[in-house]
C-alpha cells in the first residue's frame, strides 16, 4: 500500500502504477461532473471548452453562491459545500470519458461496475473512492473555484475546481482489474446464507 | 390554541437549514457504537472520518452533505389546535421555498420528464407535506426530512404471497441490503415496511428509515423482526461506504400495518449515514426546535 500525491494532467504511466488499497492526495486541477454534464455530453452531443485530458473528474454538483468575478471567485461562484454523489448512476459514461475526453481518474462513492473496470483497465484509469456524506470536510480542501462551463446545467455543469491535499483517496478499482467492490460483494454473497440460517429462514 | 402561520413558514425555512448542518444526538451515538464494535481496521478509520466530518460541519457552519436532498415535511397537529389546513401547506412551502434562496444551498428538485430545476428546492407534488393528527391538546409538530437521493434509489417494494411467510420478509431485507451495497452511503437505518397496500407499506418503510435510533416499532412483531434483522445484516460485511466491514448498519427499523388475506407486502427503504432531521413544536408558550 503506497501513498501518491498527484498533480494532473497524468500520464497513462503514472495511473498504471496505482494498485488497489493504496492512496491519493490530490492537487491543482479536479472536474466535477454529474448526470446531466454526461447525458448532455455523451447523448446529445454537447462539446466543452475544458481539455480533460490525463484530468480527474469527481461525481458531484455543489452546493455554490454566485458572487461577483475576483481573483478568488474567477468563475463567479464560491464553494460552499462541495460533496460527491453515488457513482454507480454514471456507469455507462466512464468508457466514453476516458476514450473522448482523456479522462484518467474518476473520484466518486459506492463504485463502478465491470464494464468501467474493464475500461479502467483497457485504457488505464482508476477509481478513487471519497467517503460519501463528509462533504463539510471535503470543501475544506477545495480551494476555489476556476471556472464552469455547460452553466445551464447547474448545479449539475461541468466544475473546474482548484484543490489542495484533495484526500486521502483510496484506490478502489485500478487498471489491473483490481476492484474492492467485487471483492466485498463476493464476500457478502457468501455469508447470505449464513444471515439467512441466523434467521431461522427455512 | 391559534397558530401564527407566519410563524410556521418561519420554522419550515429554519428546519431546513437546520436539517442540513446538525446530525441529530442519536444517529451521533449511532456513530459512536459503530466506533467502538468495529473490527475492521479502514471500517473504523472510515468511521472516524465520517464523526470528524460531523464536527467539520458544525465548527464552519457548513451542510453535512452535499445532497440537500428531497424535502420532506411531517405534520402533526393536536386535537386543540385550529388552523387552516391549505394555508398551513402553503406556508410550509414558501419557508421551504426561502430557506433555498437566503441560505442559497442546492436545489436538488426537478420535472421527472423535462429535468428544469426552478431552483427553489420545490416542484410539483414538492416538498411532500404529510399531515396527520395527534392526541396532544395543544401542539403542532412540523419535523423536517432533507432524504438523500443516494439512499432513495434503493428502495424496494416486494409483493410477497401469503404462502411464502415471514421467510420471504427476512430474505427480501438481507438481499437488499446485498443489492445496495455501497450505493446507499452505509453505516444506513434499514426501514422495512411490512404490510398494508402497496403504497402504504413504502410508506412505513420510509417512516422506518426516517425514526430515532434507538426508538423501537410498536408492534411487538415488528419490534422483534428488528431485533432479529440488525445483527443479521451486519454479518453480510458490506461495511461503510460498501468497502467492508462490520458496520453496515446502524439498525434496521421495522413499521408494520395490517394486510389483506391474500398479501403478504415488505419494502425496504432506506437513510444513509447522514440521517438528517430536525423538529419544531409549537405550544401556546412558542417554538421550540429540536430533533
Amino acid at each position: 500500500m503506497a501513498h501518491y500525491e498527484l498533480t494532473a494532467p497524468l500520464t497513462e504511466e503514472a495511473v498504471r502504477k496505482l494498485r488497489v488499497d493504496d492512496t491519493v492526495s490530490l492537487n491543482g486541477t479536479l472536474f466535477g461532473i454529474r448526470d446531466a454534464t454526461q447525458i448532455h455530453m455523451f447523448d446529445r452531443g454537447r462539446k466543452t471548452r475544458f481539455d480533460l485530458s490525463g484530468h480527474a473528474v469527481i461525481h458531484t454538483a455543489p452546493n455554490v453562491k454566485k458572487v461577483q468575478k475576483s481573483a478568488a471567485y474567477p468563475a463567479g461562484y464560491a464553494p460552499l459545500c462541495v460533496g460527491t454523489t453515488t457513482s454507480d448512476r454514471m456507469e455507462r459514461f466512464t468508457r466514453p470519458l476516458m476514450q473522448q475526453c482523456g479522462v484518467r481518474l474518476v473520484i466518486g462513492k459506492g463504485g463502478l461496475r465491470d464494464e468501467s473496470l474493464r475500461a479502467f483497465g483497457d485504457l488505464g484509469g482508476a477509481y478513487l473512492a471519497i467517503i460519501g456524506g463528509t462533504a463539510a470536510l471535503e470543501t475544506t480542501w477545495v480551494e476555489s473555484i476556476e471556472d464552469v462551463d455547460l452553466d445551464d446545467l447547474n448545479p449539475e455543469s461541468l466544475w473546474k475546481f482548484r484543490v489542495r491535499n484533495f484526500g486521502p483517496l483510496l484506490v478502489a478499482m485500478d487498471s489491473h482489474g483490481g476492484s474492492l467492490y467485487s471483492e466485498v460483494k463476493r464476500t457478502a454473497q457468501e455469508r447470505r446464507a449464513a444471515a439467512l440460517r441466523r434467521l431461522g429462514v427455512r | 390554541m391559534k397558530i401564527d402561520l407566519r410563524q410556521v413558514e418561519e420554522a419550515a425555512k429554519e428546519l431546513y437549514i437546520r436539517a442540513l448542518k446538525r446530525l441529530p444526538p442519536d444517529v451521533k451515538q449511532g456513530f459512536d457504537a459503530l466506533a467502538k464494535s468495529e473490527t475492521d481496521a479502514g471500517a473504523r478509520r472510515m468511521l472516524g472520518t465520517m464523526i470528524r466530518n460531523i464536527g467539520v460541519a458544525e465548527d464552519t457552519d457548513n451542510l453535512l452533505c452535499q445532497d440537500t436532498g428531497i424535502p420532506i415535511y411531517n405534520v402533526w397537529i393536536g386535537r386543540g389546535v385550529e388552523l387552516d389546513g391549505v394555508a398551513l401547506k402553503l406556508a410550509i412551502r414558501r419557508g421551504c421555498e426561502r430557506s433555498t434562496r437566503e441560505y442559497s444551498f442546492r436545489s436538488s428538485i426537478v420535472h421527472p420528464t423535462t429535468r428544469v430545476n426552478e431552483q427553489t428546492s420545490c416542484g410539483r407534488g414538492v416538498p411532500i407535506i404529510n399531515v396527520d393528527f395527534s392526541e396532544d391538546e395543544e401542539s403542532l409538530v412540523i419535523e423536517m426530512l432533507p432524504k438523500g437521493s443516494g439512499s432513495e434509489n434503493n428502495s424496494w417494494l416486494r409483493m410477497a404471497v401469503p404462502a411464502e411467510g415471514v421467510d420471504a420478509i427476512k430474505t427480501f431485507v438481507i438481499d437488499c441490503v446485498l443489492e445496495a451495497g455501497g450505493k446507499t452511503c452505509p453505516p444506513t437505518i434499514v426501514g422495512v415496511g411490512v404490510g398494508g397496500t402497496a403504497d402504504l407499506c413504502v410508506h412505513l418503510a420510509k417512516v422506518a428509515a426516517t425514526r430515532a435510533l434507538g426508538t423501537h416499532c410498536d408492534d411487538p412483531e415488528g419490534a422483534r423482526l428488528e431485533e432479529e434483522l440488525g445483527p443479521a445484516v451486519n454479518m453480510l460485511g458490506v461495511g461503510p461506504q460498501g468497502l467492508g466491514g462490520d458496520s453496515t448498519a446502524f439498525a434496521v427499523h421495522v413499521e408494520t400495518a395490517a394486510t389483506h388475506i391474500t398479501m403478504n407486502p415488505v419494502a425496504v427503504n432506506m437513510q444513509c449515514h447522514s440521517a438528517r432531521r430536525a423538529r419544531a413544536t409549537f405550544r401556546p408558550s412558542g417554538v421550540e426546535y429540536g430533533y
